[in-house]
């Protein structure tokens, strides 16, 4: 399993590291050439609107986004952004999770919080994830084909659409390695698009 | 969201905004047209003060903490997350940009120090704290303060980045030395370079330092920036460097650009081409002891 982790800005060595201990083969993405043969992308968290400009300046943007229309793709934080079909204030930049989110939603950094989290698909359910939210974004609307995995205080924070897969909080900066494993689940069943859908709707349980 | 956190995800939380920091950079501005600039580049924060180091080394007299009226303009102006500096042991100024609710405060030689022999309790506060180093033990003295970030000192306001790798290279090379040391040395070595021994043994174990640590202090080029880089840097702050360069916004660029590819010496090569002219500076070894900022601290 070879896995990219986009590696212009952010904590994409505490992925890479996460990854290792699943067995996986991480690849530092930085270059849109760099994308070949991965079976999964991961977009870190750090700041969305340095990585959009770094990845802007060389077509990494819409390599990602070709990329995103087969194969799995993972946003956390800063990823989540990049990933929106909207943003509020700003153009979007991949759109490939049909979601609408806020930057810096909950405040400045005397705002950001840890909360447990239950996220839907994930092993050993009854186990909370330590969710750390980090001048998170806010996702404001999920489009029909949107499932929401996780909320805290009702508002969803980790989603899935089909082979895409998106949250607003941090598990690379804990020991828990259930969001890894649960993306590299999505990565082994491959790219295939066909059981995703933009139809089902909110309620469906996530395979993995 | 207003919630409440305990020590220890305080800590996780702030170490852990230092974490999304990395490879990128960091930009001292003194208004809110520079922050846009900045942003624009593709800056990962902004460092707000009233002057950069380069001016406060020509103005001479007292550096204190900015004007909070001069953050707030530009905490409004920009997305990114806002830093700004106190005086070394200057509690209180501390406690007033808490207040003002930057993202993160650089308690900083630059300025000049209130106290000259304590720096500031850190762990006491919410909001967390970035502090300068020249070698392992003023490293991990102020982790055990309770900095969650820790940056060179370089020489700042210079345009001359040899201190700044001094530093660097005398960090890594403390680490190797810890690394390779049998367990049994460690206590002594803990006396000898006035580190909390817990410290030295996660630096041991981790081969680094617990928390991320930025290149700071006369970075200019972005040579200079790829080069701190290559000497194990996360990151780097580039202070008097853009705003005071012949043109700011191509320099600030070509520097972000630097930090993410400072491992390909083709695109370098690109991006440091027709730059126009860097900060004029001064050579840091010209500086009388009373001139020298990284001196501060202890």
């Amino acid at each position: 399993m070879r896995v990219g982790i986009l590696a212009l800005q952010g904590a994409f060595a505490e992925h890479a590291a996460m990854l290792a201990g699943l067995d996986a083969e991480a690849v530092p993405v930085r270059l849109p050439a760099h994308l070949e043969g991965l079976d999964g992308l991961i977009l870190p968290g750090g700041e969305s609107t340095s990585m959009r400009r770094l990845a802007g300046l060389t077509g990494l943007d819409s390599a990602m986004r070709a990329f995103g229309a087969e194969r799995p793709v993972w946003g956390v934080c800063a990823g989540l952004i990049l990933l929106a079909a909207c943003i509020r204030d700003e153009d979007p930049c991949l759109g490939l999770l049909d979601i609408t989110v806020e930057r810096n939603a909950y405040g400045h950094q005397q705002e950001s919080f840890v909360a447990d989290l239950y996220v839907s698909g994930l092993e050993k359910p009854g186990m909370p994830l330590q969710g750390v939210f980090i001048r998170a974004p806010r996702v404001t609307r999920c489009g029909g084909g949107v499932q929401v995995l996780a909320q805290v205080q009702g508002q969803p924070v980790a989603l899935r659409q089909g082979h895409i897969l998106g949250s607003a909080f941090h598990p690379e900066l804990t020991t828990d390695n259930r969001m890894h494993r649960y993306f590299l689940n999505m990565c082994v069943a491959g790219s295939a698009p066909k059981e995703t859908s933009r139809d089902r709707g909110h309620d469906e349980v996530a395979s993995g | 969201m207003n919630q409440t956190t305990n020590a220890t995800e305080t800590s996780l939380l702030n170490k852990g905004l230092a974490q999304m920091f990395k490879g990128g950079v960091i930009m001292d501005v003194v208004n809110a047209d520079q922050a846009r600039i900045a942003q624009e580049a593709g800056a990962c924060a902004v460092m707000a003060l009233e002057r950069v180091p380069a001016d406060i080394r020509a103005a001479g007299g007292v550096a204190r903490m900015s004007d909070p009226g001069m953050i707030r303009e530009i905490m409004a102006a920009v997305s990114i997350p806002v830093m700004a500096k106190c005086r070394i042991g200057h509690f209180v100024e501390a406690r007033i940009l808490e207040a003002v609710g930057v993202d993160y405060i650089d308690e900083s030689e630059v300025l000049t120090p209130a106290d000259e022999e304590f720096h500031i309790d850190k762990a006491t506060f919410r909001v967390p704290f970035v502090c300068g180093c020249r070698n392992l033990g003023e490293a991990l003295r102020r982790i055990a303060e309770g900095a969650a970030m820790i940056r060179t000192k370089g020489e700042a306001g210079t345009g001359d980045v040899v201190e700044a790798v001094r530093h660097a290279r005398t960090v890594q090379s403390g680490i190797r030395h810890v690394c390779a040391m049998p367990s049994e040395e460690l206590v002594s070595y803990a006396k000898e370079i006035g580190a909390p021994v817990e410290l030295l043994r996660q630096v041991r174990e981790l081969g680094r330092l617990p928390v991320v640590n930025f290149a700071a202090g006369g970075v200019a080029t972005p040579a200079d920036a790829a080069l701190m880089m290559h000497l194990g840097m996360d990151g780097v702050f580039v202070g008097s460097g853009i705003f005071k360069s012949g043109d700011p916004a191509k320099r600030a660029k070509a520097i972000v650009q630097a930090v993410t590819h400072f491992n390909d010496p083709a695109i370098l090569a690109e991006i440091s081409t027709n730059l126009g002219p860097a900060m004029s500076g001064v050579a840091a070894r010209t500086l009388d002891s009373a001139n020298q900022m990284a001196a501060r601290g202890w």
